[in-house]
């Protein structure tokens, strides 16, 4: 009972965390990206048009090559996802907008454009797909209740662990993570010792959003198996949320956001009403106020929102 | 390597202007919106295997200005996103990224029905109302104030705990339901008392008559009034407000209260005036729409009043266009991401002016330099080259 509790929530987690990881990266560079919830939705949305197209060139679905499928959906979700991010980095980077407003926009299209596709893609195979995508190791049974909670897994919750892992070293220890941490605290220093800011924002803000990408597409395809449902966009601003809650932080988020879903998920395996269920639902939420609460009064530096968050950079601006 | 890029000039080079006539910017706005319809236009040319853009203007209008009906639609959405839309402008006014609009008004929705639950049928319509009126102001007071109070003293980030501040609204909504409704299906359904009267044997003229005033209320409120001035000049310079004088936190606090209370009024709108029920759906993203019609309409309430009814107006006309073309419902959302996206981009080139380099000037700098510390003249001068 609990072993599948856990299974499930460590399953489910993957979708919060490409969000997250996604949303750190491109807050990393001073960009507040409101627009995450709609880009997962794009990523998504990418996906089954990735898939469908595939599936459209085969003569027969007994034909279609497992790995193929799954490397062609991931392509145009992440193609789809980084287009939603270059959309926001034109907008605010080169053009100067208003960023919570840009972000808003973006994800009122997107969600938009996950509707429209789900609504009049083609989805005949989509559970053949879906099988595909939650394929796990073989040697997955031999290994009993170990096996269940480490190797039961698609291929892409492990890439969400790896990808957390990569994100948080690269933005601790390296060259181009100082600089990225850099351009996020104080874009004006950081140009002046001549680091791009424009590239790095650019870059870190197209990444993410490619990360992100990727939650919508694990949401469809892996966990609810090919069927599509519209509802990224909640996991979307939840996974907005975490970023807070891991202050910032992708390796933490790995544990973050296994502790999100499983209060999320925690509610259908408790024996309790409809409306305790909405309140436990309710648990992400208030945690996540109290870590932004907290961090703001003890105001310790490693726990603050990078300082320039939000805020567009001019050059010739003071 | 170093040499090479000293001799680069930019494409183009982007200065900030501040001074472009009125009439100008409003052209470029203008423009933004007649090539977001046209954009749409094609988009949904191509969607439906080429149907002719005249059948897309025309399903355009007829969905807004069809019938009697539509048109009073389109003038009760205006009502409703508009009252919204001037609740979140005070605080944006300051800098004051309050995003949880959605969760305020929700929370003030939810006093209306506690009072029709608890209240009605236990006192005239009118007293209920009433009672309603002050429930729900003050519920979503405490909604805004809680994230103000925070930020006033310990500087919490508001953008982050007023959209956090949504869900949780949303979830005390959804357990309340649940709490009404034991059946388990999550429906509320329409509640008997605590209607709005009809004014002219029409519903919902009323919603537009109150936020007739709250136009005028807030344009006089942000023009004439000490509040108004105050609040600017926080939002202009944080510094500047406490050199002369202005107490920062108390305006932050105030501000917000105000923004709660007409969230309150547009929630009382929705659930007395329009809906008569309530779901978590039924803010439905306005609250985050409010926030690009406020500032589209550059926060002032009468340009704000033109944006909204503009949203409002491609929104129901993209509807009418979906269910013509058989797009489904979701094809307005897109249709509005759009026209956010040239809209919001347009900005840039009302505050911003583009200077391209011009090709003669380059080939004159490009004269080899030396290398080593050469190379930093050369860099100047290039510098000296573009700013001239």
């Amino acid at each position: 009972m609990f072993l599948s509790f856990l299974q499930s929530a460590i399953r489910f987690s993957a979708i919060f965390l490409f969000g997250s990881v996604g949303e750190t990266l491109t807050e990393k560079s001073g960009n507040l990206n409101l627009g995450i919830p709609g880009i997962m939705c794009m990523g998504g949305a990418g996906g089954l048009i990735g898939a469908a197209a595939y599936i459209k060139s085969l003569e027969n679905i007994s034909q279609m090559n497992g790995p193929s499928v799954v490397i062609i959906a991931m392509i145009t979700a992440m193609l789809f996802g980084g287009l939603g991010g270059l959309i926001y980095s034109v907008l605010t980077i080169s053009m100067r907008c208003n960023q919570n407003v840009t972000g808003l926009a973006l994800t009122t299209f997107g969600i938009g454009l996950l509707a429209f596709v789900g609504g009049t893609v083609d989805t005949t195979g989509f559970t053949t797909v879906a099988v595909y995508f939650t394929k796990s190791f073989p040697f997955e049974e031999k290994l009993g209740g170990f096996g269940e909670l480490f190797f039961s897994y698609g291929a892409l919750v492990y890439i969400a662990f790896i990808l957390a892992i990569i994100s948080a070293v690269v933005i601790k220890k390296t060259r181009v993570g100082l600089n990225l941490r850099a351009v996020g605290e104080n874009p004006a220093t950081a140009d002046a010792a001549g680091v791009s800011v424009t590239n790095y924002k650019y870059a870190a803000t197209m990444i993410g959003s490619m990360i992100a990408g990727f939650g919508g597409l694990f949401y469809i395809m892996d966990y609810l198996g090919g069927n599509i449902e519209y509802s990224v966009d909640v996991y979307g601003w939840m996974a907005v949320a975490l970023v807070i809650f891991t202050v910032w932080r992708p390796n933490w988020a790995i544990l973050g956001s296994i502790i999100f879903s499983m209060l999320y998920l925690a509610p259908n395996y408790l024996d309790v009403s409809f409306a305790q269920k909405e309140v436990i639902k309710m648990m992400p939420y208030l945690v996540t106020i109290v870590v932004l609460v907290i961090t703001s009064i003890v105001s310790k530096k490693e726990s603050q929102p990078p300082a320039s968050l939000g805020v567009t950079y001019f050059r010739e601006e003071r | 390597m170093i040499k090479a890029k000293s001799d680069r000039v930019p494409l183009f080079h982007i200065s900030k202007r501040d001074n472009v006539p009125k009439w100008q910017a409003w052209l470029i706005r203008g423009g933004a919106v007649v090539a977001a319809l046209l954009v749409s236009a094609v988009i949904s040319a191509i969607l439906t295997d080429g149907a002719s853009m005249g059948l897309f203007f025309k399903n355009l209008f007829l969905g807004v200005f069809g019938t009697p009906r539509r048109i009073l639609n389109l003038f009760q959405n205006t009502a409703i996103l508009l009252c919204i839309a001037l609740a979140v402008t005070p605080a944006f006014k300051m800098k004051f990224w309050n995003i949880g609009a959605e969760g305020q008004v929700l929370m003030g929705g939810l006093a209306c029905v506690v009072c029709i639950k608890y209240f009605g049928g236990k006192m005239p319509n009118e007293l209920l109302l009433v009672v309603m009126a002050a429930f729900s102001i003050a519920f979503s007071i405490v909604w805004a104030v809680i994230p103000a109070i925070f930020k006033a003293k310990w500087r919490t980030n508001e953008t982050l705990f007023t959209l956090m501040m949504n869900y949780v609204a949303m979830q005390i909504v959804a357990c309340c339901i649940f709490v009404w409704v034991p059946s388990g299906s999550g429906v509320l359904g329409v509640l008997k008392y605590g209607h709005m009267p009809q004014l002219g044997g029409q519903n919902y003229v009323i919603n537009i008559i109150v936020v007739a005033v709250l136009v005028v209320l807030m344009f006089i409120y942000f023009r004439f009034s000490k509040h108004g001035y105050e609040l600017s000049v926080v939002g202009e310079s944080e510094n500047t407000a406490k050199y002369i004088g202005i107490n920062v936190k108390k305006v932050i606090i105030r501000t917000m209260v105000l923004s709660g209370a007409l969230c309150g009024v547009a929630g009382l709108l929705l659930v007395a005036g329009t809906d008569h029920s309530l779901a978590t759906t039924t803010v439905g993203g306005r609250g985050f729409t409010a926030i690009l019609v406020a500032w589209l309409g550059q926060f002032s309430p009468f340009l704000m009043s033109f944006t909204s009814m503009l949203y409002v107006f491609i929104d129901q006309g993209a509807s009418e266009v979906a269910s013509v073309f058989n797009m489904g419902g979701s094809f307005p959302d897109i249709i509005t991401g759009i026209f956010f996206f040239l809209v919001i981009g347009c900005e840039f080139f009302i505050n911003y002016k583009i200077k391209f380099r011009s090709f003669k000037k380059k080939n004159e700098i490009s004269t080899p330099d030396a290398e080593g510390e050469d190379t930093a003249v050369g860099l100047d001068k290039n510098s000296e080259e573009v700013t001239a």
